[in-house]
């Protein structure tokens, strides 16, 4: 255990790496300061006024997820599980963005609403946006917390700061950005954000490649690793299906089915289709045909980011001693934290291979990816704080610079907040199962809601809120009676640990959903057909779902044929791997 | 917005090259100058051979970054972006 003041950095950086890393920071907070002088009202402030072109927000919309959360968290998967992590990609992502671009966008962008909780009020009323509004404001506090966390640990670890000290300088860098320039200085930063990871992963990976002598290297040495103490044997190291070490599921068939059911249908579909942070991204775009291709766009380099981020943990499980012995099932002290993890697997792979120079660069593509995880959880928050909490049910009919103000003051509040659920995080090891816990409390049933009141025009306002409580206390039921979701919490009735009981509380949640929905509607009367265009798929008209010009546009500007080759490479991907 | 003066003869004024605001500027400059940045390394530094297993990193991410910012730049340059001065407002902003 390292004193808490601790002196002893795990990366030593010089000058050079100092002066990329402050390079970045300069460009990071100048962005802030110019996209102040261009934001004149709320609309500009909470949607970028809707101008955006769609590679632009469709990298904003990978880099927003591509947080510290993803990087550590997938790298740390890649390490501990192998080539399944790919899972979180290829099945977990990638269709579910497709679906939201080819399916739910029309429905977002064409009705106008400013966030995703509107939908649900303008669809639902009260009851169900209330609920929902409320749930996703908390966890957007306490994601936005971890990713603090992350970031507050990758200061210490590179400039040996106190933990405390480190969080409030992140804090405020975070805070200074997204106050001065709103979504718009949010946005630019991801989009920039995205090429500097992708410049300091990149040259990391291969570098590692070249050390291990290549894949079919990387592939003997995780063998003759494998079945050491904790590490799974190496047929499912290498091997995405089916996954069993993953889930933690005994059967093949049930792995696979978690996977697909729990992960890639009701987790990724709630969290891909209906999380704000995602949807803001595209409804910041400037027509329905870009909205639509936001999500779509950004699948394609969502594709390619496991080789990024799963690859190099894979890497360090073999090359950097401290995750290989972790992985033997040794307690090794050392790492961001005192003990290491495989949350630390990527930092210290960056201290064993690069240089000093790219070893500044990977560091400002760590610290970018922390920020931008945290910006757009905070300018979401900020987004459904001010519209959907504050000006509908305390403060209403005010003018738009009121609610401006409300909007940066939140911003100010969702940062102290952040702080102490930076606190909190520190006391989950893993970092993705807790986050799995979340989505499966909050999105999981969220997406039943929204996919059976798009399709249904008979479900009720009732049915709306009843069938989302209803579903998120099955997922809490469900980690509750599991092994170790909760942690101590959790009673183990039940056998289920990891991320397997993840999906299956997030699958309880999404049937249960569905049922108490239908059954309560059956009870209850459907609102008048004529409040639900634009709302609901059957008394919308077709021509408001598309955008006119894009039939003239060429191929691969069109929703449909890009969207089409995104599944085409899934699939194929799924077959090598 | 103003929609007052506005005529053929402040036509011009309408619209502006979004210039160093432009994301692609931004990208290419910070990618680029850190290509700069990596290219010195790699010529003048300490290559630590040792930690990369041969090949000179910092030169090669150097070079290839350089390359990707003048791209972006070029980019910008060729095709350039014309945003209005008022984006216009739809109802977005009045929304119950």
């Amino acid at each position: 255990m390292t004193s808490p003041l601790a002196s002893d950095t795990i990366i030593s950086a010089h000058a050079v790496d100092y002066l990329i890393i402050g390079l970045y920071f300069a460009v990071v907070l100048g962005i802030g300061v110019i996209a102040r002088r261009q934001v004149s009202d709320s609309v500009d402030f909470f949607l970028s006024g809707r101008s955006l072109p769609a590679w632009v927000t469709g990298l904003a919309f990978i880099s927003a997820n591509l947080g510290a959360v993803e990087i550590m968290g997938m790298s740390a998967n890649g390490a501990q599980f192998g080539l399944p992590a790919v899972h979180y990609f290829w099945i977990g992502a990638i269709p579910a963005m497709l679906f939201l671009g080819v399916v739910m966008m029309p429905f977002y962008y064409g009705s106008k609403v400013r966030s995703v909780p509107e939908f649900m009020f303008r669809r639902f009323g009260t009851g169900a946006h209330l609920v929902n509004s409320i749930s996703f404001a908390v966890a957007q506090l306490l994601i936005a917390g971890i990713n603090l966390y992350l970031l507050g640990t990758i200061i210490r670890a590179l400039l040996g700061w106190n933990l405390t000290v480190a969080l409030l300088v992140a804090a405020a860098i975070v805070l200074s950005y997204i106050t001065l320039g709103g979504l718009s200085a949010a946005i630019y930063n991801e989009v920039l954000q995205f090429f500097v990871i992708v410049a300091a992963l990149l040259p990391l990976t291969l570098i590692g490649l070249h050390q291990v002598g290549g894949w079919g290297g990387l592939k003997d040495k995780i063998t003759e690793n494998a079945g050491v103490g904790a590490a799974p044997p190496a047929a499912d190291q290498l091997n995405s299906w089916p996954g069993t070490a993953l889930t933690g599921f005994d059967s093949d068939l049930l792995s696979v089915i978690g996977i697909v059911f729990g992960l890639g249908f009701v987790l990724s579909f709630g969290y891909w289709t209906t999380n704000f942070v995602e949807v803001q991204r595209a409804m910041a775009t400037d027509s329905i045909s870009s909205a639509r291709k936001t999500p779509i766009i950004g699948a394609f380099p969502k594709i390619l980011v496991p080789f990024i981020t799963i690859l190099p943990g894979m890497i360090a499980a073999v090359l950097v001693t401290e995750i290989a012995d972790t992985k033997a099932g040794e307690t090794v002290s050392g790492g961001a934290g005192g003990t290491v993890q495989y949350n630390d697997s990527l930092i210290l792979l960056m201290r064993d291979l690069l240089p000093n120079g790219l070893l500044g660069v990977a560091i400002a593509g760590l610290l970018a990816a922390f920020m931008a995880g945290m910006a757009a959880n905070i300018s979401a928050f900020n987004t459904v704080w001010s519209y959907d909490l504050w000006q509908r049910y305390v403060v209403k009919d005010r003018d738009d610079s009121y609610y401006l103000k409300v909007g940066r003051l939140a911003t100010v509040g969702a940062t102290v907040v952040a702080i102490f659920t930076a606190q909190l995080a520190s006391n989950f090891s893993n970092i993705m199962d807790y986050l799995q816990t979340l989505f499966g409390f909050f999105n999981a049933p969220l997406f039943a809601t929204f996919i059976l009141g798009m399709f249904w025009k008979r479900m009720t306002a009732t049915a709306g809120w009843t069938g989302l409580v209803s579903g998120t206390l099955a997922a809490v039921f469900v980690a509750f009676i599991s092994t170790d979701v909760l942690g101590s919490l959790s009673q183990g009735w039940i056998s289920l640990s990891g991320q397997g009981a993840s999906f299956v509380a997030a699958g309880a949640a999404f049937v249960v959903d569905i049922v108490v929905s239908i059954v309560v509607s059956l009870a209850t009367k459907p609102k008048p057909p004529e409040e639900l265009r634009g709302l609901v798929y059957s008394e919308t008209p077709r021509e408001d779902l598309v955008d006119a010009n894009e039939a003239s546009y060429p191929w691969y500007r069109r929703t449909m044929p890009l969207a089409g080759v995104a599944l085409a490479m899934v699939i194929v991907l799924n077959f090598v791997f | 917005m103003s929609e007052n003066s506005t005529s053929q003869t402040s036509a011009p004024g309408r619209k502006h090259q979004a210039g160093a605001l432009d994301i692609r500027n931004i990208i290419g400059g910070l990618i680029g100058a850190y290509g700069v940045i990596l290219t010195l390394m790699g010529l003048f530094g300490d290559p630590e051979t040792e930690k990369t297993g041969g090949p000179n990193a910092n030169l090669w991410a150097g070079i290839v970054m350089l390359v990707v910012g003048v791209a972006f730049i070029a980019w910008a340059l060729l095709r350039p972006v014309l945003v209005p001065e008022h984006t216009d407002k739809d109802d977005v902003a009045k929304a119950p």
